[in-house]
Protein backbone atom coordinates (compact mmCIF):
# COMPACT_ATOMS: atom_id res chain seq x y z
CA UNK A 1 0.00 0.00 0.00
CA UNK A 2 1.64 2.95 -1.01
CA UNK A 3 1.47 6.06 1.35
CA UNK A 4 -1.44 8.11 -0.17
CA UNK A 5 -3.88 4.63 -0.20
CA UNK A 6 -2.99 4.56 3.62
CA UNK A 7 -3.78 7.80 4.46
CA UNK A 8 -7.17 7.05 2.11
CA UNK A 9 -7.68 4.01 4.84
CA UNK A 10 -6.63 5.90 8.02
CA UNK A 11 -9.19 9.01 6.83
CA UNK A 12 -12.25 6.31 6.34
CA UNK A 13 -11.37 5.27 10.09
CA UNK A 14 -11.43 8.77 11.67
CA UNK A 15 -14.68 9.46 9.46
CA UNK A 16 -16.65 6.43 9.90
CA UNK A 17 -15.63 6.26 14.01
CA UNK A 18 -17.35 9.92 13.95
CA UNK A 19 -20.21 8.72 11.66
CA UNK A 20 -21.36 5.95 13.43
CA UNK A 21 -20.88 7.43 17.27
CA UNK A 22 -22.93 10.57 15.65
CA UNK A 23 -25.64 8.62 13.96
CA UNK A 24 -26.07 6.16 17.48
CA UNK A 25 -26.06 9.33 19.73
CA UNK A 26 -28.92 10.85 17.33
CA UNK A 27 -31.02 7.75 18.33
CA UNK A 28 -31.85 9.04 21.50
CA UNK A 29 -33.37 12.05 20.28
CA UNK A 30 -36.60 12.94 22.22
CA UNK A 31 -35.46 9.81 24.66
CA UNK A 32 -32.88 11.56 26.60
CA UNK A 33 -33.54 11.13 30.44
CA UNK A 34 -33.11 15.10 30.73
CA UNK A 35 -33.95 18.02 28.68
CA UNK A 36 -30.13 19.25 28.82
CA UNK A 37 -28.81 16.12 28.25
CA UNK A 38 -30.70 15.97 25.46
CA UNK A 39 -29.48 18.77 23.85
CA UNK A 40 -25.78 17.95 24.77
CA UNK A 41 -25.95 14.51 22.87
CA UNK A 42 -27.42 15.85 19.70
CA UNK A 43 -24.37 18.82 19.38
CA UNK A 44 -21.72 16.09 20.28
CA UNK A 45 -23.71 14.16 17.46
CA UNK A 46 -23.66 17.24 15.46
CA UNK A 47 -19.82 17.80 15.72
CA UNK A 48 -18.82 14.64 15.41
CA UNK A 49 -20.83 14.27 11.74
CA UNK A 50 -19.21 17.77 10.78
CA UNK A 51 -16.01 16.53 11.17
CA UNK A 52 -16.90 12.98 9.72
CA UNK A 53 -18.08 15.21 6.34
CA UNK A 54 -14.49 17.19 6.67
CA UNK A 55 -12.26 13.90 6.72
CA UNK A 56 -14.62 12.42 3.76
CA UNK A 57 -14.40 15.36 1.40
CA UNK A 58 -10.24 15.01 1.63
CA UNK A 59 -10.75 10.83 1.05
CA UNK A 60 -12.83 11.67 -1.78
CA UNK A 61 -10.69 14.22 -3.11
CA UNK A 62 -7.99 11.87 -2.77
CA UNK A 63 -9.58 9.07 -3.95
CA UNK A 64 -10.27 11.48 -7.10
CA UNK A 65 -12.77 8.44 -8.46
CA UNK A 66 -16.06 11.22 -8.37
CA UNK A 67 -17.22 9.83 -5.12
CA UNK A 68 -18.83 12.33 -2.77
CA UNK A 69 -18.54 12.56 1.43
CA UNK A 70 -22.36 11.73 1.01
CA UNK A 71 -21.33 8.64 -1.24
CA UNK A 72 -18.81 7.34 0.99
CA UNK A 73 -21.13 7.74 3.92
CA UNK A 74 -24.51 6.61 2.30
CA UNK A 75 -23.31 3.99 -0.37
CA UNK A 76 -20.72 1.67 1.31
CA UNK A 77 -21.93 -1.59 3.56
CA UNK A 78 -20.77 -2.58 6.75
CA UNK A 79 -17.51 -4.26 5.24
CA UNK A 80 -16.38 -1.12 3.81
CA UNK A 81 -16.53 0.69 7.35
CA UNK A 82 -13.44 1.20 8.68
CA UNK A 83 -14.67 2.65 12.12
CA UNK A 84 -13.74 1.36 15.63
CA UNK A 85 -16.14 -1.31 17.05
CA UNK A 86 -16.80 0.27 20.44
CA UNK A 87 -18.66 3.07 18.44
CA UNK A 88 -21.31 0.86 16.70
CA UNK A 89 -21.95 -0.98 19.83
CA UNK A 90 -25.61 -0.29 21.19
CA UNK A 91 -26.15 3.22 23.70
CA UNK A 92 -27.84 0.95 26.32
CA UNK A 93 -28.20 2.62 29.41
CA UNK A 94 -26.97 6.09 30.33
CA UNK A 95 -23.85 4.51 31.74
CA UNK A 96 -22.75 2.38 28.99
CA UNK A 97 -23.80 5.64 26.71
CA UNK A 98 -21.55 7.45 28.50
CA UNK A 99 -18.39 5.07 29.14
CA UNK A 100 -18.60 4.27 25.44
CA UNK A 101 -18.62 8.25 25.07
CA UNK A 102 -15.23 8.33 27.47
CA UNK A 103 -13.33 5.33 26.13
CA UNK A 104 -13.68 7.35 22.43
CA UNK A 105 -13.56 10.71 23.56
CA UNK A 106 -10.06 10.15 25.49
CA UNK A 107 -8.80 7.94 22.40
CA UNK A 108 -10.49 10.78 19.92
CA UNK A 109 -8.46 13.55 22.19
CA UNK A 110 -5.14 12.63 22.21
CA UNK A 111 -5.69 11.19 18.29
CA UNK A 112 -6.63 14.83 16.97
CA UNK A 113 -4.02 16.16 19.59
CA UNK A 114 -1.10 14.22 17.87
CA UNK A 115 -2.70 14.65 14.25
CA UNK A 116 -2.52 18.68 14.65
CA UNK A 117 1.54 18.13 14.47
CA UNK A 118 0.93 16.16 11.35
CA UNK A 119 3.20 17.15 8.34
CA UNK A 120 0.31 16.76 6.00
CA UNK A 121 -1.47 20.18 6.67
CA UNK A 122 -5.09 19.53 5.76
CA UNK A 123 -4.85 16.85 8.11
CA UNK A 124 -3.60 18.70 10.89
CA UNK A 125 -5.73 21.71 10.19
CA UNK A 126 -8.96 19.38 10.21
CA UNK A 127 -7.73 17.92 13.47
CA UNK A 128 -6.94 21.10 14.65
CA UNK A 129 -10.67 22.55 14.39
CA UNK A 130 -12.09 18.94 16.00
CA UNK A 131 -9.67 19.33 18.88
CA UNK A 132 -11.47 22.42 19.78
CA UNK A 133 -15.05 20.55 20.13
CA UNK A 134 -13.52 17.08 21.23
CA UNK A 135 -11.74 18.89 24.58
CA UNK A 136 -15.61 19.62 25.23
CA UNK A 137 -17.04 16.26 24.63
CA UNK A 138 -14.32 14.75 26.64
CA UNK A 139 -14.52 17.30 29.56
CA UNK A 140 -18.35 16.18 29.76
CA UNK A 141 -18.24 12.55 29.29
CA UNK A 142 -15.29 12.79 32.27
CA UNK A 143 -17.99 14.28 34.19
CA UNK A 144 -20.46 12.17 34.25
CA UNK A 145 -18.41 8.88 34.41
CA UNK A 146 -17.45 10.33 37.82
CA UNK A 147 -20.91 11.28 38.78
CA UNK A 148 -22.23 7.77 38.12
CA UNK A 149 -19.08 5.83 39.38
CA UNK A 150 -18.98 8.04 42.47
CA UNK A 151 -22.62 8.70 43.20
CA UNK A 152 -24.85 6.21 44.47
CA UNK A 153 -25.09 2.50 45.03
CA UNK A 154 -26.73 2.13 41.97
CA UNK A 155 -25.59 4.52 39.69
CA UNK A 156 -22.09 2.60 40.77
CA UNK A 157 -22.76 -0.33 40.18
CA UNK A 158 -24.31 0.11 36.72
CA UNK A 159 -21.11 2.33 35.55
CA UNK A 160 -18.69 -0.79 37.00
CA UNK A 161 -21.08 -2.70 34.78
CA UNK A 162 -21.07 -0.30 31.74
CA UNK A 163 -16.35 -0.32 31.94
CA UNK A 164 -17.11 -4.00 32.27
CA UNK A 165 -19.27 -4.20 29.06
CA UNK A 166 -17.08 -2.45 27.21
CA UNK A 167 -13.87 -2.77 27.83
CA UNK A 168 -13.33 -5.67 25.54
CA UNK A 169 -13.60 -3.21 22.64
CA UNK A 170 -11.10 -0.68 23.92
CA UNK A 171 -7.87 -2.79 22.46
CA UNK A 172 -8.44 -1.69 19.46
CA UNK A 173 -8.06 1.88 20.44
CA UNK A 174 -4.87 1.70 21.64
CA UNK A 175 -3.24 -0.67 19.14
CA UNK A 176 -2.22 -0.13 15.46
CA UNK A 177 -2.13 -1.99 12.17
CA UNK A 178 0.39 -1.71 9.27
CA UNK A 179 -1.58 1.39 7.94
CA UNK A 180 -1.29 3.27 11.08
CA UNK A 181 2.57 2.29 11.40
CA UNK A 182 3.01 3.41 8.06
CA UNK A 183 1.87 6.67 8.46
CA UNK A 184 3.12 7.25 11.81
CA UNK A 185 6.92 6.59 10.19
CA UNK A 186 5.71 9.03 7.83
CA UNK A 187 4.84 11.76 10.64
CA UNK A 188 1.49 11.56 9.15
CA UNK A 189 -0.81 9.86 12.22
CA UNK A 190 -0.13 9.42 16.13
CA UNK A 191 2.80 7.30 17.31
CA UNK A 192 1.21 4.35 19.11
CA UNK A 193 3.06 3.71 21.87
CA UNK A 194 2.49 7.70 23.01
CA UNK A 195 -1.02 7.26 21.90
CA UNK A 196 -1.35 3.95 24.63
CA UNK A 197 0.33 5.77 26.94
CA UNK A 198 -1.63 8.77 26.97
CA UNK A 199 -5.05 7.35 27.00
CA UNK A 200 -4.64 4.30 29.58
CA UNK A 201 -3.19 7.50 31.98
CA UNK A 202 -6.45 9.20 31.95
CA UNK A 203 -8.67 6.62 31.04
CA UNK A 204 -7.04 4.87 34.74
CA UNK A 205 -7.11 8.49 36.29
CA UNK A 206 -10.70 9.05 35.73
CA UNK A 207 -11.66 5.69 36.57
CA UNK A 208 -9.77 6.13 39.68
CA UNK A 209 -11.50 9.29 40.60
CA UNK A 210 -15.01 7.82 40.13
CA UNK A 211 -13.99 4.30 42.28
CA UNK A 212 -14.44 2.53 39.96
CA UNK A 213 -12.63 -1.05 39.11
CA UNK A 214 -9.45 -0.67 36.56
CA UNK A 215 -9.91 -3.64 34.74
CA UNK A 216 -7.19 -6.07 34.04
CA UNK A 217 -4.37 -5.35 31.56
CA UNK A 218 -4.29 -8.95 29.48
CA UNK A 219 -7.96 -8.68 29.16
CA UNK A 220 -9.65 -10.53 26.04
CA UNK A 221 -9.66 -7.83 23.47
CA UNK A 222 -12.18 -8.11 20.25
CA UNK A 223 -10.59 -6.36 17.06
CA UNK A 224 -10.83 -5.83 13.54
CA UNK A 225 -13.31 -2.70 13.19
CA UNK A 226 -10.61 -0.69 11.63
CA UNK A 227 -10.33 -3.53 9.26
CA UNK A 228 -13.87 -3.91 7.97
CA UNK A 229 -14.76 -6.30 10.09
CA UNK A 230 -17.79 -5.65 13.08
CA UNK A 231 -19.93 -6.78 15.19
CA UNK A 232 -23.83 -7.70 13.79
CA UNK A 233 -24.93 -4.35 14.97
CA UNK A 234 -23.33 -1.76 12.52
CA UNK A 235 -25.04 -3.73 9.60
CA UNK A 236 -28.42 -2.57 11.61
CA UNK A 237 -27.10 1.22 12.02
CA UNK A 238 -26.01 1.65 7.97
CA UNK A 239 -29.56 0.51 7.42
CA UNK A 240 -31.63 2.90 9.11
CA UNK A 241 -28.75 5.76 8.17
CA UNK A 242 -28.61 4.98 4.36
CA UNK A 243 -32.29 3.43 3.74
CA UNK A 244 -33.52 7.11 2.10
CA UNK A 245 -30.37 7.82 0.21
CA UNK A 246 -30.61 4.54 -1.44
CA UNK A 247 -34.33 4.55 -2.44
CA UNK A 248 -33.78 7.60 -3.46
CA UNK A 249 -30.63 8.15 -5.24
CA UNK A 250 -29.61 11.47 -5.57
CA UNK A 251 -32.58 13.12 -4.05
CA UNK A 252 -31.74 16.85 -3.49
CA UNK A 253 -34.26 18.01 -1.55
CA UNK A 254 -35.55 15.27 1.46
CA UNK B 1 -57.89 40.90 11.10
CA UNK B 2 -57.31 41.35 7.48
CA UNK B 3 -60.31 43.02 5.12
CA UNK B 4 -61.43 41.16 2.20
CA UNK B 5 -60.29 42.49 -0.60
CA UNK B 6 -56.80 43.69 0.33
CA UNK B 7 -53.78 41.58 -0.97
CA UNK B 8 -51.92 40.12 2.05
CA UNK B 9 -48.96 41.80 3.02
CA UNK B 10 -46.16 40.74 1.00
CA UNK B 11 -43.58 39.11 2.75
CA UNK B 12 -40.45 40.16 4.84
CA UNK B 13 -37.54 39.94 2.47
CA UNK B 14 -34.14 37.65 3.30
CA UNK B 15 -31.80 39.95 5.22
CA UNK B 16 -29.39 41.40 2.86
CA UNK B 17 -31.36 40.99 -0.15
CA UNK B 18 -33.33 43.73 -0.42
CA UNK B 19 -36.53 43.34 -2.65
CA UNK B 20 -34.96 40.83 -4.75
CA UNK B 21 -36.50 37.61 -6.30
CA UNK B 22 -34.50 34.60 -5.56
CA UNK B 23 -34.19 34.28 -9.80
CA UNK B 24 -32.99 37.75 -10.10
CA UNK B 25 -29.16 36.74 -10.27
CA UNK B 26 -28.10 40.11 -11.96
CA UNK B 27 -29.49 43.01 -10.18
CA UNK B 28 -30.18 46.10 -12.19
CA UNK B 29 -27.74 48.19 -10.32
CA UNK B 30 -24.94 45.06 -11.33
CA UNK B 31 -22.05 47.25 -12.19
CA UNK B 32 -18.20 46.68 -13.63
CA UNK B 33 -17.36 49.13 -10.77
CA UNK B 34 -15.23 47.39 -7.73
CA UNK B 35 -16.33 47.86 -4.63
CA UNK B 36 -13.65 48.99 -1.78
CA UNK B 37 -12.99 46.60 1.10
CA UNK B 38 -15.16 49.08 3.25
CA UNK B 39 -18.09 49.18 1.19
CA UNK B 40 -17.84 45.56 1.00
CA UNK B 41 -17.81 45.35 4.88
CA UNK B 42 -20.75 47.61 5.30
CA UNK B 43 -22.82 45.59 3.13
CA UNK B 44 -21.64 42.21 4.92
CA UNK B 45 -22.17 43.95 7.94
CA UNK B 46 -25.83 43.14 7.37
CA UNK B 47 -25.57 39.60 6.99
CA UNK B 48 -26.67 38.47 10.01
CA UNK B 49 -26.09 35.34 11.92
CA UNK B 50 -29.42 33.03 11.04
CA UNK B 51 -29.23 31.69 14.88
CA UNK B 52 -28.16 34.82 16.51
CA UNK B 53 -30.26 37.36 14.37
CA UNK B 54 -28.11 40.37 16.06
CA UNK B 55 -24.50 39.84 15.33
CA UNK B 56 -22.88 39.84 11.31
CA UNK B 57 -20.90 37.51 10.12
CA UNK B 58 -17.98 40.42 10.36
CA UNK B 59 -18.93 41.22 13.74
CA UNK B 60 -18.22 36.72 14.29
CA UNK B 61 -14.90 36.61 13.00
CA UNK B 62 -16.15 33.71 10.43
CA UNK B 63 -15.36 36.24 7.11
CA UNK B 64 -11.40 35.88 6.81
CA UNK B 65 -10.61 36.83 3.86
CA UNK B 66 -12.19 39.25 0.28
CA UNK B 67 -9.86 39.60 -2.29
CA UNK B 68 -11.03 40.70 -6.25
CA UNK B 69 -9.50 38.54 -9.42
CA UNK B 70 -10.17 40.44 -12.16
CA UNK B 71 -14.15 40.76 -12.04
CA UNK B 72 -14.61 37.56 -9.50
CA UNK B 73 -15.27 38.26 -5.69
CA UNK B 74 -13.16 35.75 -3.55
CA UNK B 75 -14.69 35.51 -0.36
CA UNK B 76 -13.23 33.00 2.24
CA UNK B 77 -15.70 32.22 5.16
CA UNK B 78 -15.00 29.73 8.26
CA UNK B 79 -17.54 27.68 10.12
CA UNK B 80 -17.85 28.23 13.73
CA UNK B 81 -18.08 24.13 14.35
CA UNK B 82 -17.13 21.54 12.45
CA UNK B 83 -21.27 20.94 12.65
CA UNK B 84 -22.47 24.13 12.26
CA UNK B 85 -25.52 23.28 10.26
CA UNK B 86 -25.86 26.99 9.39
CA UNK B 87 -22.43 27.08 7.05
CA UNK B 88 -24.12 26.27 3.96
CA UNK B 89 -27.08 28.71 4.99
CA UNK B 90 -25.01 31.44 5.88
CA UNK B 91 -22.63 31.29 2.65
CA UNK B 92 -25.52 31.07 0.56
CA UNK B 93 -27.01 34.68 2.35
CA UNK B 94 -23.48 36.31 1.99
CA UNK B 95 -23.59 35.55 -1.94
CA UNK B 96 -26.44 36.90 -2.00
CA UNK B 97 -26.19 39.92 -0.24
CA UNK B 98 -23.01 40.76 -2.60
CA UNK B 99 -25.17 39.79 -5.38
CA UNK B 100 -27.55 42.16 -4.63
CA UNK B 101 -25.29 45.00 -4.13
CA UNK B 102 -24.58 44.35 -8.02
CA UNK B 103 -21.45 41.99 -7.79
CA UNK B 104 -21.98 39.60 -11.32
CA UNK B 105 -19.26 36.94 -9.64
CA UNK B 106 -19.05 36.16 -5.97
CA UNK B 107 -16.73 32.45 -5.20
CA UNK B 108 -17.16 31.40 -1.32
CA UNK B 109 -14.15 29.33 -0.12
CA UNK B 110 -14.51 27.36 2.58
CA UNK B 111 -11.48 27.71 4.84
CA UNK B 112 -11.29 25.53 7.47
CA UNK B 113 -7.47 26.33 8.97
CA UNK B 114 -6.60 28.72 11.27
CA UNK B 115 -9.55 27.29 13.13
CA UNK B 116 -12.37 29.76 13.90
CA UNK B 117 -11.98 30.68 17.80
CA UNK B 118 -14.31 32.99 20.00
CA UNK B 119 -11.38 35.29 20.15
CA UNK B 120 -12.17 36.88 17.06
CA UNK B 121 -15.75 37.82 17.92
CA UNK B 122 -15.03 41.89 17.75
CA UNK B 123 -16.07 44.18 20.79
CA UNK B 124 -18.92 45.33 19.28
CA UNK B 125 -20.28 41.85 18.41
CA UNK B 126 -19.71 40.87 21.98
CA UNK B 127 -21.76 43.95 23.04
CA UNK B 128 -24.57 42.90 21.17
CA UNK B 129 -24.59 39.35 22.50
CA UNK B 130 -25.12 40.68 25.79
CA UNK B 131 -27.77 43.15 25.10
CA UNK B 132 -29.44 40.27 23.12
CA UNK B 133 -29.26 37.57 26.10
CA UNK B 134 -26.31 35.70 25.51
CA UNK B 135 -23.16 36.08 27.97
CA UNK B 136 -20.17 36.50 25.39
CA UNK B 137 -17.06 34.08 25.58
CA UNK B 138 -15.30 35.69 29.00
CA UNK B 139 -11.26 35.05 28.51
CA UNK B 140 -9.30 33.88 25.76
CA UNK B 141 -9.55 30.39 24.03
CA UNK B 142 -5.92 29.85 24.63
CA UNK B 143 -6.24 29.91 28.55
CA UNK B 144 -9.17 27.50 28.22
CA UNK B 145 -7.32 24.18 29.73
CA UNK B 146 -8.63 20.63 29.46
CA UNK B 147 -11.28 19.72 32.54
CA UNK B 148 -10.55 22.84 33.77
CA UNK B 149 -13.22 25.62 34.16
CA UNK B 150 -14.35 28.65 32.28
CA UNK B 151 -13.96 31.98 34.20
CA UNK B 152 -16.81 33.15 36.09
CA UNK B 153 -19.21 33.61 34.27
CA UNK B 154 -21.75 37.19 34.08
CA UNK B 155 -25.12 37.01 33.89
CA UNK B 156 -26.41 39.08 30.26
CA UNK B 157 -29.63 39.97 32.84
CA UNK B 158 -28.78 41.28 36.02
CA UNK B 159 -24.97 41.23 36.24
CA UNK B 160 -24.58 39.04 38.71
CA UNK B 161 -20.83 36.91 39.02
CA UNK B 162 -22.81 34.26 40.91
CA UNK B 163 -24.32 32.09 38.11
CA UNK B 164 -23.74 27.90 37.55
CA UNK B 165 -23.47 25.92 34.76
CA UNK B 166 -26.49 23.79 34.39
CA UNK B 167 -25.62 22.20 30.75
CA UNK B 168 -21.98 21.84 28.44
CA UNK B 169 -23.97 22.67 25.57
CA UNK B 170 -27.23 24.64 25.12
CA UNK B 171 -29.54 25.46 22.61
CA UNK B 172 -26.62 25.32 19.71
CA UNK B 173 -23.44 23.37 20.14
CA UNK B 174 -21.27 26.94 20.70
CA UNK B 175 -23.47 28.00 23.71
CA UNK B 176 -23.18 26.42 26.78
CA UNK B 177 -26.57 26.45 29.31
CA UNK B 178 -26.29 28.89 32.65
CA UNK B 179 -28.31 29.72 35.41
CA UNK B 180 -28.29 32.82 37.47
CA UNK B 181 -28.20 32.28 41.19
CA UNK B 182 -29.88 36.05 41.86
CA UNK B 183 -32.46 37.00 39.24
CA UNK B 184 -32.58 32.85 38.45
CA UNK B 185 -33.19 33.40 34.95
CA UNK B 186 -31.07 30.85 32.71
CA UNK B 187 -29.04 32.03 29.61
CA UNK B 188 -27.00 30.74 26.90
CA UNK B 189 -23.04 31.33 27.52
CA UNK B 190 -21.08 31.74 24.23
CA UNK B 191 -18.29 28.89 25.04
CA UNK B 192 -14.94 29.84 24.58
CA UNK B 193 -12.96 27.71 22.04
Amino acid sequence: MDQQQALQEYLLRLGDSALILGQRLCELCGKAPAVEEEMALMNVALDLVGQARNWYEYAAELENQGRSADDLAYLRDAHEYRNLLLVEQPNGNYAVTMARQFFYDAWHYFTLKALVESSDERLAGIAAKALKEVTYHLRRSSEWVKRLGDGTEESHAKMQEAVELLWRFTGELTSTDEVEKQLATAGLAPNEEQLACDWQGLVEAVLSEATLELQPEDAWMYKGGKQGEHTEHLGYILAEMQFLPRAYPDAKIW
Amino acid sequence: MPRSGKSAPRPAPVPGTGHLLASDRVPGNASDERLSEDQLLAVLQEVKDPEVPVVSVVELGILRHLEWQGDCLRVEVTPTYSGCPATELIEQMIQQALQAAGIRQVEIIRRLTPAWTTDWITVEGREKLRAYGIAPPQGSASKLSLLGQDEKIICPQCGSENTRRVSEFGSTACKALYQCQDCQEPFDYFKCI
